[in-house]
């Protein structure tokens, strides 16, 4: 039941997985350095549910070489177990049980004994902030809370890698803020983290690395900034004081585009500091007076549309969430 | 600990949990106990009168002999009813997000069912008990020795253990709690075809050979044997032989929904 540490806490070589007619994963390959936060985006039904299912052994993939702590899914489903932690999209918790008593539930069936069982639920309670509900029945918990008490019943057997399926879903802002804090702090304390999203801008907030899955395949794998200097979208944009020096310089670089009623003049490139210099010797020699200069880098939005062809499927609910975390 | 350890550990952490939930939320088990007390006053007080005079060999007949035949009756009737407790909490548990979690953790395999199991025959007994007692307030009297009653009481726990498999398998089959509720209703039915409330012997040909071979006869006469005095040699032995054939298919029936469940499944 240990960590083998010269494999990767996650290996995933050629996962397939069908339901029926329907191809829910498509060859997955990816890999999950110990102690990294992981993220998995992709749109509903993209396949990222099926794929926490098999990795946290609840279902078997078709084929497909999986290994979780070094221990092999399909062979060894029980030493996995006792190394992962899993937080599902779902409520997993028992309705007909205080908070305590569901701690306590997760404590005896992790065997830790009635001292350090007792210690171990008090410790996440006071950590997670649920102390004063501990003995309400769940009926009483908001949102929010339940999803802390789901994390914490997760956390009760000290995982080292722990899966969350879609873990701010639903949750409102402040809730959702708090949630990311702990998933940080886990991180931090050397947990492999494996999270699931349709949120953009969640995995470009918490992830290492982040892998784009489409219709069962990774389309896209690598860290945020390395996903968004992969694809076109970032433009330098220049701000100008008078039109006259805005007609000036848009005639001299090619490709701009000038927004003459905000005297504005995007230009397309990836930011690097070479193009950058070039720009600004351009404007030098031409004594063109530019009031202010900013990088934009593309963000996880373009990057989905960019490596998918088409846009998150849910364009309603991505808008949201920007508007809600600037 | 070893692995049987373990097992027993998971077990007993199952069978707490679900005593809790039958102890925080008493409904069911007073809906459960409340049908076969609503039977045991239907059919003493207002069937009773008449069924009694028909008894014949029963003493003196009315509404006090009737009493006397038709509580085993109830008892059986009872652990019926109390089974389709477990169809609800088994489906009640299959359909929530916490199933999934015991699933990813390192417990012990089938202390999930073992844990409903138990509870619901400890549920079972209670209510029988409670069943009993209504029956001695109303006039029940037995002769039965202390010996005999024990015997009636494993009588019943036995049946009792094998319906509730049968009713958990029943529970694990079922796509949704409301279901649940409904498939195992059928086992309230077979008392009435049995010799539970009237003897096989009035029924026309059919129905009373159906009555006679089908297991809630046997395991009725035997309790009614041990209570209220009468032959329970042979039926005794179809009773218990009944009672383990059901418990066993329905075990492995139940451990085959319980593994497979969910594997075929997106979400």
């Amino acid at each position: 039941m240990t960590i083998n540490t010269s494999a990767p806490a996650i290996s995933a070589r050629a996962v397939r997985k069908s339901f029926g007619g329907h191809v829910a994963l498509d060859g997955v390959d990816l890999t999950v350095g110990e102690g990294t936060i992981f993220a998995l985006l992709g749109p509903n039904g993209a396949g990222k549910t099926t794929m926490v299912r098999i990795l946290s052994t609840l279902i078997a993939a078709d084929a497909g070489d999986i290994h979780v702590g070094g221990h092999d899914v399909a062979r060894d489903p029980d030493s996995v177990r006792a190394l992962i932690g899993v937080t599902g999209q779902f409520s997993a918790v028992d309705n007909y049980l205080t908070g305590e008593e569901n701690l306590r539930l997760m404590a005896d069936l992790r065997h830790l004994g009635r001292q350090a069982g007792r210690r171990r639920v008090a410790e996440l309670l006071e950590r997670f902030d649920l102390s004063g509900a501990a003995r309400k029945p769940l009926s009483a918990y908001s949102g929010g809370m339940r999803r802390k008490l789901d994390l914490a019943m997760t956390l009760v057997g000290d995982p080292a890698v722990i899966f969350l399926d879609e873990p701010t879903t639903g949750l409102d802002p402040r809730s959702r803020r708090t949630m990311w804090q702990i998933i940080r702090e886990l991180a931090g304390d050397g947990v492999t983290i494996f999270l699931t999203t349709q949120y953009l801008d969640e995995a470009d907030q918490l992830a290492d690395r982040v892998a784009v899955l489409d219709h069962g395949r990774i389309v896209a794998e690598g860290t945020p900034a390395e996903l968004k200097r992969r694809i076109p979208g970032g433009h330098i944009q220049l701000q100008f004081a008078e039109p006259n020096a805005l007609r000036a310089a848009a005639a001299m670089i090619p490709n701009a585009t000038p927004d003459n009623d905000q005297l504005i003049l995007q230009i397309p490139g990836d930011g690097s500091v070479a193009s950058l210099r070039r720009l600004l010797n351009e404007l030098d020699d031409t004594s063109i007076d530019v009031e202010h200069l900013s990088i934009h880098s593309p963000d996880l939005d373009d990057v989905f549309f960019a490596v998918t062809g088409h846009a998150t499927t849910e364009p309603a609910t991505g808008q949201e969430e920007k508007v809600l975390q600037p | 600990m070893t692995s049987l350890a373990y097992t027993v550990a998971d077990s007993a952490t199952m069978l707490r949990r679900n005593l809790k939930h039958q102890l925080r939320y008493p409904s069911l088990t007073l809906m459960l106990a409340g049908m076969p007390i609503v039977f045991l006053l239907l059919f003493v007080y207002i069937f009773g009168g008449q069924l009694g005079t028909g008894l014949g060999g029963h003493g003196a007949g009315g509404r006090g002999a009737y009493l006397t035949y038709v509580v085993p009756g109830i008892l059986i009737i009872t652990v019926a009813s109390a089974a389709l407790g477990t169809a609800i909490s088994v489906a009640t548990d299959m359909t929530g997000g916490i199933i999934d979690r015991f699933r990813t953790m390192a417990i012990s395999r089938g202390a999930v069912l073992t844990g409903h199991v138990i509870g619901s025959l400890l549920q079972t007994l209670a209510v029988l008990v409670l069943v009993v007692g209504v029956s001695l307030a109303l006039g029940f009297r037995s002769h039965a020795s202390a010996l005999e009653w024990l015997a009636a009481a494993g009588m019943l726990a036995l049946f009792a253990f094998a319906l509730i498999w049968l009713s958990a398998a029943l529970g694990l089959a079922a796509k949704s709690v409301e279901t649940a509720s409904n498939t195992p209703m059928f086992l309230t039915l077979l008392p009435f075809l049995s010799s539970a409330f009237v003897a096989t012997a009035t029924m026309p040909a059919g129905l009373r050979q159906f009555a006679e071979y089908e297991p809630f006869t046997p395991v009725t006469q035997t309790i009614r044997g041990l209570l209220t005095g009468g032959p329970t040699g042979t039926q005794a032995i179809v009773a218990i032989a009944w009672s383990i054939g059901i418990a066993l298919a329905s075990y492995l029936w139940a451990v085959r929904l319980y593994n497979r469940r969910r594997a075929t499944t997106p979400n």
